[in-house]
């Protein structure tokens, strides 16, 4: 029998028979978004820099150097660390509801979101202003705090259920997130003085040490994307039900757990630097989904880009709407991404009736 | 030639507060009967006070059991001389060494936990979690001493701490010296040939304060700009910046009130991608002060100010 070789495991082509494709046209849709989206990115912020600028610093040229000097520090890794978080959390957002067959599920569905907001607030809290090898200490504590969340959200599903069902480990993701938010409540309630720095983090910011921030996250991007991209065959095969895809020699828990740490590396990596944003997990493959398909090899590609677009968008008006001051880009995206929450949580009840 | 204008209206307004002060300080020494000679003979109890916080208070005799929940609070009693009268403060409360720092909360406020100091006065800044009444349900009375908005509020805070623990004179010197130093920093900065500007950092997210905020003010009596005005449209007191826009407004002095809670100073300002083009970081002039001391409206607000007015001066060098 035929199969295609796709990373770990391989799925027999007929489970993917009648499962649409990416077509090149929406994937250049998704290419030409996000090159909008990073062109809106530079050229607006609270300072005033022109087209002509913008290109003759990107080209080299001769400009102002206190507009090379805001361009290169401070909007262009700032644009490209919306790339990476965007395009990051949409697609492990993306790999959550195909693992898990459930669309709602988000990258902080494990408690990734519970345990990096953990991690941060200890760290702002009783190391301030610390780094380790270099690194700021907060980044490395939300990482952590989201590992070890999501860790023990695995663990605990794995002991209970053994893992024969989704079902188990959500549950166990809930209670350990409750956990965690309860302790980091707990620290915020008692270091009072460091509340607005984490109320900050909490809702998210793409302000950050510019370029350090970009290639500190880098390579657990890439592993991540790639990682997820090379299971969307995988995960379109899973759309079967479990123990169909089982009888087909899928090792579904071994897939499950790829991908599940895959989506968890990515997510843990850029919560680290820009805090738990809301909502662009959810909101970006749902909109592919409505509007191009549902096949994962059709979704998990495109959240990538569009989730890039969408968040390097949502951050240029973070920066913009009020400006000299900044507003969260949580706001931003929770402000866009609870009515579509809504609707989407309509639609699927619709087709489910 | 210095304008006149604020100043006589804020003398006006403090005499004013004196006035409405003293009436009622003797509209309630009338009332009672004064029960103990106490060793500032112009405290006469009962005494009632009228905090800026709302109702009217009536003390019955000289406390010496006071409950400090605000640190702004605290220090004002320490500095006054009511230090001795205090016998337990909140958590926050970490200045002056010497007060009795509890775990006591102001923020979260346990009724029972401030009842088994048996106190006769309690003390603070906000009425939050139903402090007030659970306090009066004690039969205690409880002063609320809001966030100061300027000194002059600073100055009516430190004279009814000062009437409600029969301090009233040592009050009254502790604001004639604040009010006196003020006027000397002030006087200390001359015209600058150009407006200097200047960033507050609160912490390492980049929230500043505004001109309408108690510390803003402080900035706006030494004569210097404050670039987060231009954000008061998104957050009228404490907004939060870009870091693009501080770095393009190019700040002449940077004031880092987050040298405790974040450990910032120059090195780290100067490492932030970007921020070395400002001429505050070129030529030093980041001035880091105690976070507390700059998010309090204490009488230690002096020490604040007289460190900013040297950096002020030293600017005002420069550019003449």
């Amino acid at each position: 029998m035929l199969s295609v070789q796709v990373g770990a495991a391989a799925v027999p082509p007929a489970v993917l028979a009648g499962m649409p494709r990416l077509r090149w046209g929406w994937a250049g849709a998704g290419l030409l978004a996000l090159a909008a989206s990073c062109g809106v990115g530079v050229l607006v912020g609270p300072v005033h820099i022109g087209v002509g600028t913008v290109v003759q610093t990107l080209v080299g040229g001769a400009v102002d150097p206190g507009q090379a000097n805001i361009l290169w520090s401070l909007r262009f890794p700032r644009v490209v660390l919306g790339v990476l978080v965007g395009g990051t959390l949409a697609i492990a957002g993306a790999a959550y509801q195909g693992v898990f067959r459930n669309p709602l599920a988000d990258p902080y569905l494990l408690g990734a979101a519970a345990g990096a907001n953990l991690g941060a607030t200890l760290a702002i809290a009783f190391a301030p202003g610390t780094s380790v090898l270099g690194v700021n200490v907060v980044p490395l504590a939300a990482f952590v705090g989201a590992g070890a969340a999501v860790s023990g959200a695995y663990a605990l599903g794995r002991s209970v259920t053994g893992l024969r069902s989704a079902t188990g480990l959500i549950l166990a993701g809930v209670a350990i997130a409750a956990f965690f938010n309860s302790i980091q409540s707990y620290v915020q309630q008692t270091q009072t003085s460091s509340i607005r720095q984490v109320y900050s983090w909490i809702l998210g910011r793409l302000v950050t040490a510019g370029w350090d921030d970009v290639l500190l996250i880098l390579p657990y991007v890439l592993l991540s994307v790639v990682a997820i991209y090379l299971h969307r065959r995988l995960l379109d095969a899973l759309t079967l039900g479990e123990d169909e895809v089982t009888s087909l020699g899928i090792p579904v828990r071994r897939v499950r757990l790829i991908v599940v740490v895959a989506a968890t590396l990515g997510t843990a990596a850029v919560v680290a630097v820009g805090g738990t944003i809301a909502f662009v997990g959810i909101i970006v493959p749902h909109t592919i989904r409505l509007l191009v398909g549902r096949s994962y090899r059709v979704v998990i590609p495109l959240s990538v880009l569009f989730g890039a677009a969408f968040l390097v968008l949502a951050d240029a008006a973070a920066r913009t709407v009020v400006a000299p001051a900044e507003l969260p880009i949580g706001v931003i995206t929770a402000f866009l991404g609870a009515p579509f929450f809504i609707a989407v949580m309509r639609s699927t009840r619709a087709a489910a009736l | 030639m210095r304008t006149h204008q604020p100043e006589a209206s804020a003398k006006l307004a403090v005499r004013f507060g004196v006035v409405a002060f003293l009436s009622v300080f003797f509209a309630a020494s009338c009332g009672g009967n004064p029960t103990s000679a106490t060793s500032t003979p112009a405290s006469r109890f009962p005494v009632s006070i009228t905090a800026p916080g709302g109702a009217t208070v009536t003390i019955p005799r000289r406390p010496q059991r006071v409950v400090s929940l605000s640190p702004s609070a605290t220090e004002m009693l320490f500095a006054m001389g009511a230090g001795p009268q205090v016998v337990a403060v909140d958590d926050q409360s970490n200045y002056p060494a010497t007060a009795p720092k509890t775990q006591l909360s102001g923020f979260t406020p346990n009724i029972e936990a401030i009842a088994a100091f048996t106190p006769d006065l309690v003390v603070a800044a906000e009425d939050t979690a139903g402090l007030v009444h659970g306090v009066q349900a004690l039969n205690v009375p409880i002063l609320i001493e809001p966030a100061a908005k300027n000194l002059d509020d600073t100055y009516v805070q430190i004279k009814q701490l000062g009437a409600a623990t029969g301090h009233a004179a040592d009050a009254d010197s502790l604001v004639a010296s604040m009010r006196s130093q003020v006027g000397s920093f002030v006087a200390s900065v001359a015209k600058p040939a150009r407006q200097l500007r200047v960033y507050h950092e609160l912490d390492n997210t980049y929230y500043s304060v505004t001109s309408a905020t108690f510390i803003g003010q402080v900035y706006k009596l030494l004569g210097l700009t404050n670039i987060a005005d231009a954000a008061a449209g998104a957050a009228p007191d404490y907004p939060q910046l870009s870091p693009e826009y501080i770095v393009a407004s190019n700040p002449d002095l940077i004031v880092l009130a987050d040298t405790k809670c974040c450990q910032q100073d120059l090195s780290s300002v100067a490492a932030r991608p970007g921020w070395r083009a400002i001429v505050a970081v070129k030529s030093g002039q980041v001035v880091p002060v105690d976070d507390d001391v700059a998010s309090r409206w204490g009488p230690r607000i002096i020490e604040f100010m007289r460190a900013v007015a040297l950096h002020v001066q030293q600017l005002e060098k420069q550019a003449a």
